[in-house]
């Protein structure tokens, strides 16, 4: 609870976590994102909002590099993380992924046993020393995602075999297991029923104690509950920025106006 | 739903749920008739499967058999000083075993008459066969020894029915009063028919000796063989496709490979022996008829069905997947090996064993690098030298026996051909079983 009132009162003074600049997406000739600049804040719950097709995605995979794996997408401009620049060429981006994770949209467990799929990022990037260790990420992964009590019991059964919420709650823990700083989440609740997208949503919210959060999502009523920050995106232009409720209650734009409203969209 | 729920179109008369309409009706009966167009398809394939097993199984069963003649008889230390002093010793030791059989009929109530000829046209010459036996094994003089001896390739097909008394011409393979003697040592039991281990496991013979040829030499030139297609087309075909599928930049020249590629599937195999036999033999200076340059000519033919098979399958993969590994920091790399291969693996595996199993029974490159089926006279007599030593495979051993005049390598062709069946049975029923394996762990 006390850590609570400290996250609260840490949304005025958080330092900038992820500064971007004029940002420019190409897809082949397709302009997909045009001139977005944004500054997202460490410690905060950061939400994409805006209407299929916006960019919000895209802009999202810039931020972890993933749009490098598209051949016909180029990126220019500017994404700085604690003043680093991403697109250095000096950058590895296998780097990079390590310290922004990401959850997609649709849940991705490994083909692999529960623990397996928890255990991989730490291994492959050698955060574990022994299988005690190691052991111990897993919980406090699961833990945090909470997901543990539910499948504590079946750590070596398949990930697949898991329902779509603790798919995605799966996903979410092997995500948090590399210890990142920044967590994407690319619609983490768009497969997911009611129940599961709370369980989800209150995650996030525990997530931000430790780490800048950024939801793409099409619910506006999701961004209005666990985001202090929204982004409203419209045909590839960052139309509005600012605290969520500001953005909720008292939009500037008449598109983020229309759209919020249900006009748009 | 759109407009159409909303207002029905007039042209639809109201009809009752119990009683189909005329569209209906003539939808069913389309759908029945195709239903029953696929159960002939499938019924015919079985049809011409079931034609195409009984044929072979009847043609290629006899291959296995041999009819023999066993005799026991005593062989005095007399006998022996005698044909040992003659001149012509088989002869004699041919007459004493015409005395033997004449006498063993005798006590058994037969009475035909023959002569040593005869029994050169039934059983060849059994004087070389019993003297070997008793200079080898001098201590056997005096004692019954048993002997067990190949009827000819006529009588073999006497006894299998391909050689009957009407279709016999007289001739020095065989008269026709000898099937008299055949008829009356057959109730005698003297000859009988059994299961011929050196079908299976014996050389190529002569021309005219068709009960002594054995697929078994061949049967080892085929396994050095597919040793060497696995172990060359499996690591190759398997790297180029992931290099292809997942690293290689989509340019003008991956295009161009991939078109090849394609191509190189549908190249005639005759192609590839006219190039092994130019490249390999010819150009490299590898020995003739050896295994090692049979193994790298059928590479050359299955790496397009590996690679084709392999991309698939690395294709097929869900790119979430990729997703997901690359999300959580592992490098390209990592992500195909960890992940997407594994996935990938039955398919891949499947592929290997289809490319192999029609390795196996490719016939025309082997003939042009001279892997022909007389070659296999001889049994390698090493590991290392199995890859060099000039030998045959079982197809091209079939295709030898099937072009040769006597009649009796007919049913040894058949025979080989049930071998080289139950060999790509057995690598299909491999595959099915890796498949299941690996997609058991999902």
């Amino acid at each position: 609870m006390n850590d609570m009132r400290i996250a609260e009162r840490d949304v005025e003074t958080n330092e900038v976590k992820i500064a971007a600049r004029d940002v420019q997406v190409y897809y082949g000739t397709n302009h997909a994102i045009k001139d977005v600049s944004v500054e997202i804040e460490d410690k905060t719950v950061t939400a994409f909002i805006g209407p299929s097709g916006c960019g919000k995605s895209t802009f999202l995979r810039c931020i972890n590099r993933m749009n490098d794996t598209i051949d016909v997408c180029r990126v220019s401009g500017d994404i700085r993380i604690d003043q680093q620049d991403i697109y250095d060429p000096k950058v590895d981006p296998v780097q990079l992924r390590a310290k922004v994770g990401m959850v997609f949209q649709k849940p991705n467990p490994f083909p692999k046993s529960i623990y397996d799929n928890v255990a991989y990022g730490p291994r492959i990037h050698g955060l574990a020393r022994n299988k005690g260790e190691l052991d111990e990420i897993v919980e406090k992964s699961l833990r945090r995602a909470a997901i543990w009590d539910e499948v504590k019991e079946r750590l070596g059964a398949p990930g697949t075999g898991l329902s779509g919420g603790q798919q995605q709650r799966l996903c979410i823990a092997r995500a948090v297991a590399t210890e990142p700083e920044v967590l994407l989440m690319d619609e983490p609740c768009s497969a997911l029923d009611p129940i599961a997208t709370a369980q989800v949503e209150e995650l996030i919210d525990e997530l931000r104690k430790n780490y800048s959060v950024v939801i793409v999502t099409h619910s506006m009523q999701q961004a209005a509950r666990v985001s202090q920050k929204t982004a409203f995106f419209h045909l590839g232009n960052l139309v509005e920025y600012g605290e969520t409720g500001h953005i909720f209650t008292n939009p500037v734009d008449p598109r983020t106006e229309s759209y919020i409203t249900g006009r748009i969209g | 739903m759109t407009d159409a729920s909303i207002t029905p179109p007039s042209a639809r008369p109201k009809s009752g749920l119990f009683a189909p309409d005329a569209r209906t009706r003539k939808r069913n009966a389309a759908e029945k008739r195709f239903r029953l167009y696929g159960m002939a398809a499938v019924g015919v394939g079985l049809l011409f499967l079931l034609f195409l097993f009984t044929s072979i199984l009847r043609s290629g069963l006899p291959a296995f058999t041999q009819t023999v003649l066993d005799i026991e008889f005593t062989l005095t230390q007399a006998q022996f000083d005698t044909a040992e002093s003659k001149m012509l010793k088989t002869g004699e030791y041919q007459n004493i075993f015409v005395a033997a059989l004449q006498g063993q009929l005798e006590e058994r109530g037969f009475e035909v008459e023959f002569d040593a000829k005869a029994i050169g046209r039934i059983v060849g010459k059994p004087g070389v066969t019993i003297r070997r036996y008793f200079l080898e094994n001098p201590d056997r003089v005096g004692t019954p020894a048993g002997f067990e001896l190949a009827a000819s390739s006529r009588v073999d097909g006497y006894a299998n029915g391909r050689v009957t008394r009407d279709t016999i011409v007289d001739s020095r393979f065989l008269m026709t009063r000898d099937l008299d003697l055949v008829d009356a040592l057959r109730e005698a039991g003297i000859i009988r028919g059994a299961f011929n281990w050196n079908f299976i496991t014996g050389k190529d013979s002569g021309v005219d000796n068709p009960g002594g040829a054995g697929i078994g030499a061949s049967v080892i030139g085929s396994f050095f063989m597919m040793l060497v297609v696995l172990f060359l087309s499996l690591p190759i075909g398997v790297a180029a496709s992931i290099y292809l599928e997942e690293f290689a930049p989509k340019n003008r020249w991956t295009d161009v490979i991939e078109v090849n590629i394609s191509n190189l599937a549908a190249v005639p195999s005759i192609v590839f022996g006219i190039l092994g036999l130019a490249v390999f033999v010819q150009f490299a200076g590898l020995p003739q008829s050896a295994p090692l340059v049979g193994g790298l000519v059928l590479t050359l033919m299955t790496l397009p069905t590996i690679i084709i098979s392999t991309r698939a399958s690395l294709a097929a993969v869900p790119p979430s997947i990729r997703d997901a590994a690359l999300g959580v920091g592992a490098s390209k790399m990592q992500s195909v090996f960890h992940h997407v291969l594994p996935l990938a693996m039955p398919g891949i595996l499947t592929g290997t064993i289809i490319g192999l199993a029609q390795a196996l029974g490719e016939t025309a490159p082997l003939l042009l690098i001279g892997m022909v089926g007389f070659v296999a006279r001889e049994y390698p007599e090493g590991f290392l030298s199995g890859f060099t030593d000039a030998n045959s495979a079982m197809p091209a051993q079939i295709y030898t026996w099937a072009s040769r005049a006597d009649p009796g390598f007919y049913e040894k062709a058949w025979g080989g051909i049930i071998i080289l069946l139950l060999f790509l049975i057995t690598m299909n029923a491999i595959a099915v079983v890796l498949r299941r394996r690996f997609e058991r762990r999902w």
